[in-house]
């Protein structure tokens, strides 16, 4: 990457998921939000109003493109053509960062819509390892693989999550997203401390951290199950371990996600302004 | 026990399909309703997607019917790609195909027109002609002319009045659709796509241009199914669309 670019990097502030409704008012007076990520499959179209928005943003903002489609923890091989759409968007656009999920979401061609979850076993390491080395050459640099959110386990699984991310950045050289919401929703989940899981995570590995909100619903047991709806304001406990989490990190790239009843823009933008507050009182 | 990914997909889009044994919460017990956010996403992700790609056909049959059917659809014809903005290829004829809804025959062509819609919102850009250069041309030269067509263009035939059942349901205040046929013309001078009605035998006229024939050469086919065929009226409204981007002389 050429080190004239004005927005080759993702400053460690606060970004938010870009919503088209949201176009003028970032342009007028974006506030605490330094830079945007946006879905890469809502940017595949081959003209017109998104394509027109992402050109004017990137020239004023650092840019994260965030794949929710590749299905890299997939059994079948990458789509090709997918594959082929993303090394075009990720060409001519040049966003500070790409990064996609440990999760599966197409299956015998067809897509689901959904990050479906994986058990992590040695075959299942070897295999996304793969996936992940094909995607980098594929677009020529390095991505950032995020932590999905847990519903349930997998009795064949074998390593604790921490350490199989740790271990594809080892082999891949990827970086690692961290979703601190995803780790809370997980831990309520699966009864697991969500210190002791930023404890054991690669956090020298980590270029971005996610927040977002989730719903409260329950098990068969009357026990809380906790859904990542990325549809409300992101809970005091996760801004609690965020603070644990940047204490430990040090200040990085802070983006809040609200894809789902996306409020008007001055909620979100207090969102990413709580988070400026948090990222302000890390010691550099 | 492990579980694969067609066990998983297999029991997610059948919820009368048993969950996985494999598949537990923290203390090894069955995932069972864990299992269900699952289910549940994938459905309410892919309806909502099927409500926003086919706000008129939602409107005309209620929040209530387009739940269901859109469920129905989604097993029926779940995604081929992660592009969701191309979603619901298959809704026309599937709309067509349901036995409840044979009265209501214009929904096929309505929907055709709402993936147009989408298609000419999403296509290339490309610079139209100054409005000029066609006027600088004589008579044999303009008959002798092939035109190129902006990606955006999109041309619809239908026996329904589609056009007027769109607005109808999209524009307070429009007329009540009237029975007619109704072909239908969208271009996109800027980022929204417009959609018109075309005069008669104008969409022979649009789809003999795009199959490379002449400016005269589609006049023929035009006229020969509607000898009223208004070739001024059909060049202003694909003009006016920004729809010309290139000229090209015949020989």
């Amino acid at each position: 990457m050429l080190d004239t670019a004005a927005h080759d990097r993702l400053p460690a502030a606060p970004g938010v998921g870009y919503k088209p409704q949201h176009f003028a008012q970032i342009t007028a007076d974006p506030g605490s939000v330094k830079w945007l990520e946006i879905h890469a499959e809502n940017y595949m179209g081959d003209g017109g109003r998104p394509i027109a928005q992402l050109r004017h943003l990137s020239e004023r903002f650092a840019m994260s493109v965030h794949g929710v489609g590749l299905s890299i923890g997939g059994e079948g091989p990458l789509d090709a053509d997918h594959l082929a759409r993303l090394k075009h968007l990720v060409g001519w656009l040049n966003p500070a960062s790409f990064s996609e999920h440990l999760a599966w979401s197409t299956h015998d061609s067809h897509f689901y819509n959904d990050l479906l979850p994986l058990p992590y076993t040695d075959a299942s390491l070897q295999r996304i390892c793969s996936h992940i080395n094909q995607l980098q050459d594929t677009i020529g640099r390095r991505m950032l693989l995020e932590n999905p959110s847990s519903y349930l386990a997998f009795v064949e699984s074998t390593w604790s999550e921490p350490e199989f991310l740790a271990e594809i950045s080892r082999r891949t050289g990827c970086g690692l997203l961290l979703d601190v919401n995803n780790v809370f929703v997980s831990a309520t989940n699966l009864d697991f401390s969500p210190q002791g899981y930023i404890d054991a995570f690669a956090l020298d590995k980590v270029g971005e951290i996610h927040l977002g909100g989730h719903d409260e619903d329950e098990d068969d047991h009357g026990r809380p199950l906790l859904i990542d709806s990325h549809g409300r304001e992101v809970v005091d406990p996760v801004w609690a371990l965020l603070d644990y989490t940047l204490a430990k990190s040090g200040p990085k790239p802070v983006l809040i996600e609200w894809d789902n009843d996306v409020p008007d823009w001055p909620v979100l933008e207090a969102e990413a302004a709580r988070a400026a507050t948090a990222l302000e009182r890390v010691p550099a | 026990m492990s579980v694969t990914q067609a066990e998983f997909t297999r029991a997610m889009m059948d919820a009368g399909q048993q969950v996985p044994e494999g598949l537990v919460d923290h203390l090894a017990q069955p995932a069972g309703r864990r299992f269900s956010v699952y289910r549940n996403n994938v459905a309410v992700s892919l309806t909502e997607a099927m409500h926003s790609a086919f706000p008129v056909i939602a409107k005309l049959l209620g929040k209530q019917n387009m739940d269901g059917l859109a469920g129905i659809y989604l097993r029926r014809h779940p995604p081929s790609s992660p592009l969701m903005m191309f979603y619901g290829a298959h809704f026309p004829a599937f709309l067509e195909g349901m036995e409840q809804l044979r009265h209501l025959g214009y929904l096929g062509d309505v929907a055709r027109l709402e993936l147009a819609l989408r298609r000419a919102y999403h296509a290339a850009d490309a610079e139209p002609i100054a409005p000029e250069t066609l006027g600088a041309l004589t008579p044999d030269q303009l008959m002798n002319t092939r035109l190129a067509l902006a990606p955006a263009v999109q041309v619809l035939r239908s026996s329904w009045p589609i056009h007027a059942i769109w607005r109808y349901n999209t524009e307070d205040g429009a007329p009540k659709p009237e029975a007619q046929a109704q072909d239908v013309l969208i271009t996109r001078p800027d980022f929204d796509p417009i959609p018109q009605v075309l005069p008669p035998a104008g969409a022979i006229w649009i789809r003999a241009l795009r199959g490379g024939a002449s400016i005269g050469e589609a006049l023929e086919q035009a006229a020969a199914e509607n000898s009223a065929f208004d070739l001024g009226a059909t060049l202003a409204l694909i003009l006016q669309g920004g729809a010309i981007t290139g000229l090209e002389s015949k020989g």
